[in-house]
C-alpha cells in the first residue's frame, strides 16, 4: 500500500512540474536568447519589441495545440470517419448515414434522446425555481438549498448506484428493500422491477439526471432573482398583486435570458447523457441514448469506427446551433465592452 | 429573510416550510438510504429496508434440537442441551412446538412434552430438555420461536470493499489522474487566459471565439480520433496506448475551454490600473502575471480548480476510453461499473462502494461551496 501511495505522489509531481517547467523555462529561454544587446558604438539596442512579439505565443501555444489536438482536429476526423468503413480506411459515401436512419437501435435511441430532451431540462427549470423561490423564504434556505445541491457533487455512476437502490426490486411476498417498492406495496400495489419496463423505465432513469441538475438550475436561478429589483416587487406588492401573479409576470420574465442559459446548458448535459444509461441498463429494455450507442459501436466487433462517428455526428449536429448562439451572444457582449 | 423577524405563522407560510421540506427530504431521501445501508449488517441490509434499521427487527425462526446421540445423562436425568441460534444477534421472545402458536410460551418458560419430558428455551437460544426416561429422538425435534435482532451497525462493508474488492486502489488511481487533470489545464489555461486579456498578438480575437465554440463541442466528437491516434502512438513507440499522461492530457484539452473562457473573462475585468502600473514599473508580461494577475484571480481559479477537480473524479466516459481496466489504472467509477455488473445484488458492497466513491466530491464540495456555485454562476454556457 505504501509503494503504490509512493508512486501516485510520484507520478503526480512529475505531471504538474512538467507544465510548470514549460512556462518557467521557456520564459528563462527568451530572456536569455532575446537579450537587449549591446551594438558595437556602445548603444544598447532594446528588444523588447520582439520578446513582445514572442512570449504571447510561448503562453497561448500549449493551450492552442492541446485544443488543436484533442478537439479542434478530432471534431473533423471523426466527420471524415462517418464516411468510411468500420476500419477507417475505405470511404464508403453515405452508408453509415443510411445503415443509421434504417437501424431500429438508431431511431430508437434518437426517440429516447428527444423524450429526455423534453422531460430532463424542463423538470430541472420546473423544480429548480420552486426551490429557489421557496428557499428565498425562509429562514433555513440556505441549508436546504445545500442539500438540494449536493447530488450536483456526485457522479453519475455513483447517483446510479443510490437509484438503482431506490428502485430495487424483490418478488412479491418478500420484503422489499428498494424504498420505492416498499411504498407501493404498503400502498397495497404489486412490486414493479421499474427499470425493465420499456418505455416507463426512461423516465426512471431520467429522475436520476432530474435529481441531480435541479441543483444546478436552482443555485443560478437563486443567482438571478437576487437581481431582480426590489422596487418593482414592492411596488407589485403595494398594487395588490398576488404572489403567484408576482411569479408568473414579473420574476419569471426578469430572469428569462437566465432560464434560456440554464435551459441549454441542461440540454447539451442530456445530449451526451451516458454513465446513467450505461450503469443503469446499458440500453436493454429499450433504454438506449445515442451516446450509449456511440459508445457501444466504439468497441462492439472490434470496434467500428465508421458507425461510432455517424452516431457523433448526429450529436453534434444537435449541438451545432447552440453553439452558433453562443458566439453570436459572446459576440454581443463584447462590443457592448 | 424577513420573515424571521415575525413570529406568526401564516398558512401562506407553513405550506411555504412545508413544500420546501417535502423536496429537501425527497431529495436527500435516496442517499441517506444508500449511506444507513452501507453500514447495516450485510444480512439485515438484504432481508429488510434501510428504514427500519433503527428498530430492532423481529422474525420468526425455527430451529432443531439434538438427537439421541447427544444425550447426556447427569444426576438420574437424561438432557439434550443446545443451542437453537446460529448466532449471538437474535434473543428469543416466545417459543412452541407447534408453527402455528409461536407465541404459547415465554423464553424461559417450560414446556412439557406428551411423554412428560419438559424442555426449558432460554431468550439466548440455549435449551435444556430434560426427561426421567431416555430420549427417544433420531432427527432432532423442531422448535418453532420468535426472535427480535437488535440494530447492527459495522465497518465491515467498508472492510471489505477496501481490502478484497480493490476499491482502496482505484481511490488511489483516481487521484492519481485527477490532481493532475485539475492542476495542468488551470496553469495552461492561466496562461492563456491572461495572453487573451491583456496581450497584443494577431488573430487574437478570431482565436478566442474559436475557445467559445468549442465550449460545447460533445465530447463523443473526439473520442475515435484520439482512440485511433493513442493505440497509432502507442504501436509506434511500442508502449501501451492507456497511460495516466494520456488521460492527464486528456482531461486538459477537454477543460482548456472552459477554463481559459472562464479565468479571460474575469483577468480581463481586473482593473486596468493595476496591470499597466505593473508594466510601467518596467515588469515583463510574466512577471505582471505571476506577482499580479494569478494573486488577484484566486477566486476564479478556485472555483474552476472544484469544477475540474469534480469534473475529473467523477468522470466515466474519459476514463473508459484512455484508461486501462487493470487494478493498476481502473478508477473508482469504472469500478463501480463493474461492480454494477458483477455484484449487483450484493447491496452491502455496492452502498460502501458507492459511498467511498461520493466522499470526496461531497467534503471538496461542502468545503468549498462558495467558489463552486461562482464557478457554476460564471460559467453556466458550458455543458457540464
Amino acid at each position: 500500500m505504501l509503494d503504490q501511495v509512493l508512486d501516485a505522489t510520484i507520478a503526480v509531481i512529475i505531471g504538474v512540474s512538467s507544465c510548470l517547467l514549460y512556462f518557467w523555462g521557456t520564459n528563462l529561454l527568451l530572456e536569455t536568447l532575446v537579450r537587449d544587446k549591446q551594438t558595437a558604438n556602445g548603444q544598447i539596442e532594446s528588444r523588447d519589441e520582439l520578446r513582445h512579439a514572442i512570449r504571447p505565443w510561448l503562453f497561448v501555444l500549449p493551450a492552442l495545440s492541446l485544443l488543436f489536438t484533442y478537439l479542434v482536429y478530432p471534431v473533423f476526423e471523426t466527420v471524415w470517419l462517418s464516411f468510411h468503413d468500420f476500419t477507417g480506411e475505405r470511404w464508403v459515401g453515405w452508408s453509415n448515414y443510411t445503415w443509421a436512419l434504417a437501424n431500429p437501435e438508431f431511431l430508437q435511441s434518437i426517440g429516447n434522446n428527444f423524450l429526455w430532451l423534453l422531460v430532463v431540462p424542463s423538470l430541472s427549470v420546473v423544480f429548480g425555481l420552486i426551490v429557489a423561490v421557496l428557499a428565498d423564504r425562509v429562514w433555513w434556505g440556505t441549508i436546504a438549498k445545500s442539500l438540494i445541491f449536493m447530488p450536483m457533487a456526485i457522479s453519475f455512476v455513483g447517483a446510479s448506484v443510490i437509484w438503482k437502490f431506490v428502485y430495487d426490486f424483490r418478488g412479491p411476498g418478500s420484503d422489499q428493500i428498494g424504498i420505492l417498492n416498499a411504498i407501493v406495496v404498503g400502498l397495497g400495489g404489486e412490486p414493479q422491477a421499474w427499470i425493465t419496463i420499456p418505455f416507463w423505465n426512461n423516465f426512471f432513469l431520467m429522475v436520476i439526471l432530474v435529481w441531480i441538475q435541479t441543483g444546478f438550475a436552482m443555485v443560478i436561478f437563486s443567482a438571478a432573482l437576487r437581481g431582480v429589483p426590489k422596487e418593482t416587487l414592492e411596488a407589485a406588492q403595494i398594487d395588490g398583486a398576488s404572489e403567484l401573479k408576482i411569479f408568473f409576470l414579473i420574476m419569471i420574465p426578469q430572469i428569462m435570458s437566465t432560464i434560456i442559459v440554464v435551459w441549454t446548458t441542461i440540454t447539451i448535459i442530456v445530449l451526451k447523457i451516458f454513465d446513467i444509461v450505461l450503469a443503469m441498463t446499458n440500453g436493454q429494455w429499450e433504454t438506449e441514448v445515442l451516446a450509449n450507442l456511440m459508445f457501444d459501436w466504439m468497441f462492439r466487433g472490434g470496434g467500428d469506427s465508421g458507425r461510432g462517428s455517424t452516431i457523433a455526428v448526429f450529436i453534434m449536429l444537435a449541438v451545432i446551433p447552440i453553439m452558433a448562439w453562443n458566439i453570436r451572444k459572446f459576440r454581443e457582449e463584447e462590443q457592448g465592452r | 429573510m424577513s420573515t424571521s423577524k415575525r413570529i406568526r405563522l401564516t398558512p401562506g407560510q407553513l405550506m411555504v416550510h412545508l413544500g420546501l421540506l417535502l423536496l429537501v427530504i425527497l431529495w436527500i431521501l435516496p442517499t441517506v438510504g444508500l449511506l444507513v445501508s452501507s453500514f447495516r449488517d450485510k444480512d439485515q441490509l438484504a432481508a429488510t429496508g434501510w428504514w427500519t434499521a433503527l428498530s430492532t427487527s423481529v422474525q420468526n425462526g425455527q430451529g432443531r434440537t439434538g438427537t439421541s446421540e447427544q444425550m447426556v445423562e447427569t444426576g438420574g436425568k437424561f438432557v439434550i442441551a443446545g443451542n437453537l441460534l446460529d448466532d449471538s444477534k437474535r434473543t428469543i421472545l416466545t417459543f412452541n412446538t407447534n408453527f402455528r402458536d409461536l407465541t404459547a410460551y415465554k423464553a424461559g418458560e417450560v414446556l412439557t412434552f406428551k411423554d412428560q419430558s419438559q424442555i426449558r428455551v432460554e431468550a439466548d437460544g440455549s435449551y435444556r430438555w430434560e426427561s426421567e426416561q431416555p430420549i427417544e429422538e433420531k432427527r432432532g425435534k423442531r422448535i418453532f420461536f420468535v426472535a427480535e435482532s437488535p440494530p447492527t451497525f459495522t465497518l465491515d462493508n467498508y472492510v471489505e470493499v477496501l481490502t478484497s474488492e480493490g476499491i482502496g486502489q482505484s481511490f488511489l488511481n483516481t487521484f492519481v489522474v485527477t490532481i493532475p487533470a485539475t492542476v495542468i489545464p488551470i496553469t495552461i489555461a492561466a496562461f492563456a487566459a491572461y495572453a487573451f486579456a491583456w496581450m497584443r498578438f494577431p488573430g487574437r480575437q478570431f482565436l478566442f471565439v474559436v475557445v467559445v465554440g468549442l465550449l460545447v463541442v460533445p465530447l463523443q466528437m473526439s473520442l475515435i480520433p484520439l482512440l485511433r491516434m493513442y493505440n497509432n502512438i502507442g504501436a509506434l513507440l511500442d508502449v501501451s496506448a492507456k497511460s495516466y499522461v494520456g488521460i492527464w492530457l486528456a482531461h486538459t484539452g477537454f477543460g482548456l475551454p472552459l477554463a481559459i473562457y472562464l479565468l479571460r473573462n474575469y483577468i480581463r475585468s481586473l482593473p486596468r490600473d493595476i496591470i499597466e502600473s505593473a508594466r510601467m514599473d518596467g515588469a515583463s508580461h510574466f512577471q505582471t502575471f505571476t506577482r499580479v494577475v494569478v494573486p488577484l484571480s484566486v477566486p476564479a481559479l478556485a472555483s474552476f480548480t472544484i469544477f475540474q477537480f469534480l469534473w475529473v473524479w467523477n468522470d466515466l466516459l474519459v476514463a473508459l476510453v484512455f484508461l486501462g481496466k487493470g487494478d493498476d489504472q481502473i478508477v473508482l467509477t469504472s469500478k463501480m461499473r463493474e461492480l454494477l455488473g458483477s455484484r449487483g445484488d450484493n447491496w452491502e458492497i455496492l452502498t460502501s462502494s458507492a459511498f467511498i466513491s461520493i466522499i470526496v466530491p461531497l467534503v471538496v464540495f461542502f468545503a468549498l461551496q462558495r467558489y463552486f456555485v461562482r464557478g457554476l454562476v460564471a460559467g453556466s454556457v458550458k455543458g457540464g
